[in-house]
């Protein structure tokens, strides 16, 4: 079924009572050519393009909750691609081109809303910081430019840049064709044409154990619905990345942490961009439905709890009272946690590993929604081919034995 | 907010007195360890989903490192204990 005027409208005259599914749901094969681990958006649009680009015919995506229901659906919808290093460029840059075509190419509207993402900063080492990043974009052909505090609250009228306050802003790096999309969307949408093309996605199907052969090369998973053949698995589990590649002997240079973040109740538009804040953490977007989207900080202990402390979340909300004096009385109506995998060097992880067919995808940390169909691009290439292509081969996991870090802690945009 | 008990101090204090320091059973690498001793040691962990052994700081108590074995699922703290002590059975 594709969606159109004339789907709407025929919908339409029949109240919506027979929309059709928007996947199969299938009961798993006993083999498959490619096996993805992880339903998120990463995983299924791994699998959307392998399927798409590489004519791969037989693939499944297992997941041991529900589509969308870990990162994907609980992140705060950030697009941007104002990394410091040339590799982030190439690997966030392509994210970045693939969203504005997105919504066409799946027939699925994401939403995209490129309404630019700007970055307060709050002292002269973060001026000076901001300001590099923002030439080190611009010879990248990336979008970055430097406002004045007045600029700034031109953008943003709601923000205070009162000189009195105790972190005043000195200035903010906006990059324009920065925005939002809808999280949930994104999943749903690459679901949606993956399954399309043949693409299984199992879901309530958490991995139990991965099978080798021999001669240590994978040759299938055990699944809570049964066993499958497979010798190619892309492991894309986020935060339990750790716990499925245990299950292969392999560890990984990860430590997973809660990441909270916050939805006030709905109000009337009044919040025109995405504004962050490092300096004092706090960020946010207004959804179209009319909640203010916050995110804060992350716990300071490694945790799978899909939860955390409530001062980290108050501590956020201090800030944005500063920064927003005019939403200091708005309620907030639900807080939350994810589970990030973060690396050492706060850049993802995209490779093969040391044991043959197994491949990874994951370390994306807190800012992992932005990538999502370059993430799924780059990495269908390299379970097509074994190989990595230019934009995904400086994020092998050897990076971590010769010493070619990829340090974005500063462009992160979350403290850790 | 976690209540954690600094063995030290004998006393439960909220988690804002402490700074977490990550795995509990690293040991440094020799200096004739190989690049994957080395690549071991700085930057791969366990990261384990259950009981893990951690160390904790009571920064703003004494100021002493502590071992903790905390579930890293149910953030249920289950002992903590003095450094250079072993690991209570059990955990």
């Amino acid at each position: 079924m594709k969606f159109s005027f004339v789907s709407l409208a025929r919908q339409a005259l029949r109240g919506h009572q027979d929309w059709p599914e928007q996947w199969r749901s299938p009961d798993p094969k006993p083999a498959y050519e490619v096996v993805i681990v992880g339903a998120g958006g990463h995983g299924l649009a791994t699998a959307y393009y392998l399927a798409k680009e590489h004519a791969v015919q037989n693939i499944a995506v297992v997941e041991k909750g529900w589509l969308g229901g870990g990162n994907t659906g609980r992140n705060t919808t950030v697009i941007r691609s104002n990394y410091l290093w040339e590799a982030s460029e190439g690997i966030y840059g392509h994210a970045h081109r693939m969203w504005p075509t997105l919504s066409q190419e799946l027939n699925y509207n994401l939403m995209y809303s490129p309404r630019g993402v700007m970055m307060l900063a709050h002292n002269h080492h973060e001026e000076q910081a901001f300001k590099r990043h923002i030439y080190a974009n611009r010879l990248a052909g990336i979008a970055n430019e430097w406002l004045t505090p007045e600029q700034a609250k031109q953008f943003c009228p709601i923000l205070s840049i009162d000189p009195g306050l105790r972190y005043p802003v000195l200035g903010a790096a906006l990059q324009r064709n920065g925005g939002t999309a809808r999280h949930d969307a994104v999943a749903w949408g690459y679901a949606r044409a993956a399954s399309d093309r043949g693409v299984d996605i199992l879901e309530n199907c958490q991995v139990t154990a991965i099978r080798r052969d021999a001669s240590g090369a994978v040759n299938g998973i055990e699944t809570t619905r049964g066993p499958i053949a497979t010798r190619k698995i892309g492991v894309v589990a986020a935060g339990h990345t750790s716990v499925v590649m245990a299950m292969a002997d392999v560890r990984m240079p990860l430590e997973s942490f809660p990441l909270q973040a916050l939805v006030s109740e709905p109000l009337k538009p009044i919040m025109p961009c995405v504004c962050m804040s490092n300096a004092i953490h706090a960020y946010m977007s207004q959804s179209d439905k009319g909640e203010l989207v916050i995110g804060a900080g992350t716990d300071a202990y490694l945790s799978y709890s899909q939860t955390g402390g409530l001062h980290v979340a108050s501590a956020t909300l201090e800030a944005i009272c500063e920064l927003f004096p005019v939403l200091s009385r708005v309620r907030m109506l639900r807080n939350w946690g994810g589970i990030v995998d973060t690396t050492p060097d706060r850049s993802p992880i995209l490779g093969k590993t040391p044991v043959p067919g197994l491949f990874v995808n994951c370390g994306w940390g807190t800012g992992g929604f932005k990538a999502t169909p370059g993430s799924g691009h780059v990495f269908a290439h390299l379970l097509a081919t074994g190989e990595p292509n230019a934009i995904a081969a400086p994020f092998a996991l050897d990076r971590f034995r010769t010493g070619a870090l990829i340090n974005e802690a500063t462009a992160a945009a979350v403290a850790h | 907010m976690l209540l954690i008990r600094c063995p030290y101090c004998e006393m439960e204090r909220p988690e804002i007195e402490f700074k977490y320091g990550g795995q509990a059973t690293l040991t440094r690498a020799p200096q004739t360890a190989t690049d994957e001793e080395w690549t071991d040691f700085l930057y791969f962990r366990e990261n384990i989903r259950g009981p893990q052994a951690e160390r904790w700081r009571h920064a703003v108590g004494c100021g002493r490192f502590f071992n903790c074995i905390r579930d890293t699922l149910s953030d249920k703290i289950i002992t903590t204990y003095k450094s250079g002590e072993p690991r209570p059975a059990g955990t």
